[in-house]
């Protein structure tokens, strides 16, 4: 047959979240916690700039990397913010979105048959984008006891001395786990001795509640071994913008824009305009929707705690990560309660090993909402009881 | 350092229970509540309103923004001069500010006539009042960071990754 998908195409089954998309886009009484996406629009200033630029006919491909003045600036803010030092001529790369980036990391440095050991529970691209490049994916499964954090045991455990590659994102989808500079470095410790190239999602990097977030790439003997990832996604509300950045060494950026270069030609122009305004301008909406998050995280969790339903304290992104009451498994959970009460939520089993027993719920949604679908799930949890 | 969180979340939604204000900021009832009434007390809060789009009511509302320009003399200071004119219950706001006039002042009514009178009988004959000019308001678009569009719809995904 003419159009049968590569055997890697059939490899990757289709998402775990399609049927809750579904059932949740028929009917419209329905409270979605299930979205992965900030609620906020994005900072007006941002957005008046991409309409400027609109009018002043700046419509045309920038460099392949991305416009100077906005790798300039995003040098600038990440040195600024998180300590990492990146030279905008060489090693950074502006791409569609976060997700681009990730894509062109996998497609540069797995070869067929390398190992990529991908923390879990995560973000649900990972693991598909290792199988598209022809990788094969290691799961390293990280559990409730440790805070969702990544362990120097998880990792020997799943045998990850044996990987290529290591990929994981903290502040994580969908747990909300952080990693504190001293959890981070056995890790560092462990991908050096071993030899592991590292990608590092920090797409929530400015998400944060009580401690600042530390990249891994500032350890020593990390810098060269690692790309990370970021956006202008979740910290500004810019999903829809596409766009996102990668920082690594330059022979890493060269080989990811040898792709890049090819495939995208380069980062939508409109959306690098608004980000160049939204690193100028926009500190002050971020803290304004980092504290908001922050209110309604402290809510969730309360009422989880109220309700009965154990929910480990989530410390970045804007998810939490509740247990299922007992007797239960996630995908039936979510499903009769989204069936029953009209709540979305994302079945913790999607995102990959240690999620089973968990659901993901997002409180990128208005206090009111997050009231009254914590309230549904309240009298679900109290009818369902054995 | 409670005080200033509760603050935020009163100026936020002043109809926030003291319970969801508990949730949101991790402090026992007792201590939101205890936290509510001494900002009362103090004076920092000074009341609860709701904010009004007169123009989704049918009965009309008048409302006027009134630039005074007054002269002082030994006698007689800004405050002086303010006290006798918050006391008007036609007066909702009323703001010593910089620039061309003094008191920015604003006057509501039920009709035009009522806001009009009252600026010249009550306002204008006030001896230090030297000038008042008066602006009525003919459509609001924004008040206490409130804006009065159609609201962006939720257009996102209901459920992503």
């Amino acid at each position: 047959m003419t159009l049968e998908p590569s055997e890697r195409v059939n490899a990757v089954p289709p998402s775990g979240i399609r049927k809750f998309f579904e059932i949740a886009e028929e009917r419209d009484d329905v409270i979605s916690l299930g979205v992965g996406e900030p609620d906020f629009s994005t900072p007006w200033a941002a957005r008046d700039a991409a309409i400027t630029s609109l009018e002043q006919g700046k419509t045309s491909y920038t460099a392949n990397r991305g416009m100077y003045e906005l790798r300039a600036a995003i040098s600038e803010n990440v040195g600024e913010r998180f300590a990492l030092e990146y030279d905008p001529d060489e090693e950074i790369i502006v791409t569609s979105g976060a997700s681009e980036a990730v894509d062109l990391a996998f497609r540069a440095f797995v070869d067929p048959g390398d190992t990529v050991a991908v923390v879990q529970p995560s973000y649900i691209s990972y693991g598909p984008g290792v199988t598209f490049a022809g990788g094969e994916v290691l799961p390293v499964p990280t559990f409730e006891e440790d805070d969702f954090r990544l362990t120097l045991a998880g990792l020997e455990r799943a045998g990850a001395a044996d990987a290529d590659a290591l990929v994981f994102c903290y502040p994580n989808n969908p747990t909300g786990a952080m990693m504190t500079e001293d959890d981070l470095e056995p890790v560092a410790d462990f991908a050096c001795r071993h030899d592991l190239t590292v990608f590092s999602d920090e797409i929530y990097a400015e998400l944060t509640y009580d401690d600042e977030h530390t990249s891994i790439a500032t350890f020593e003997g990390m810098r060269e071994r690692t790309v990370v990832f970021n956006g202008f996604s979740k910290a500004y509300a810019m999903t829809g913008l596409r766009l996102g950045y990668a920082l690594a060494p330059p022979e890493a950026i060269t080989a990811m824009n040898r792709i890049h270069q090819y495939g995208m030609l380069s980062a939508p122009t409109t959306a690098q305009y608004a980000a160049l305004e939204a690193l100028d301008s926009c500190d002050g909406d971020v803290e304004e929707m980092v504290s908001q998050y922050d209110r309604r995280r402290r809510f969730v969790i309360s009422r989880f705690s109220e309700i009965g339903m154990p929910c480990f304290e989530a410390k970045g992104a804007f998810y939490v990560f509740p247990e299922v009451p007992d007797g239960w498994i996630s995908d039936e959970f979510a499903e009769q309660l989204l069936h029953e009460q009209g709540v979305a939520v994302v079945p913790g089993d999607v995102f990959g090993e240690g999620g089973e027993g968990h659901l993901r719920v997002s409180y990128a949604t208005g206090l009111g909402d997050l009231r009254e679908a914590l309230s549904r799930i309240e009298t679900f949890v109290e009818e369902n009881e054995p | 350092m409670n005080e200033r969180e509760v603050l935020e979340l009163l100026r936020e939604n002043a109809r926030y229970s003291t319970e969801d204000i508990a949730r949101m900021t991790d402090l026992e009832e007792e201590e939101v509540e205890a936290t509510i009434e001494a900002l009362e007390s103090a004076g920092v809060v000074r009341g609860y309103r709701a904010v009004v789009d007169w123009d989704e009511l049918e009965d009309e509302r008048v409302r006027a923004e009134v630039e005074l320009n007054v002269k002082l003399d030994r006698e007689t200071s800004y405050s002086d001069i303010a006290e006798r004119l918050a006391r008007f219950p036609q007066v909702r706001a009323l703001r010593l500010v910089s620039g061309d006039y003094d008191f920015d002042m604003e006057v509501e009514g039920d009709s035009i006539r009522e806001v009009s009178q009252f600026v010249s009988e009550k306002v204008a004959p006030v001896p230090e009042i030297t000038q008042t000019v008066t602006h009525y308001v003919m459509t609001s678009y924004k008040e206490s960071g409130i804006e009065f569009g159609d609201g962006d719809d939720d257009d996102r995904l209901s459920v992503s990754p």
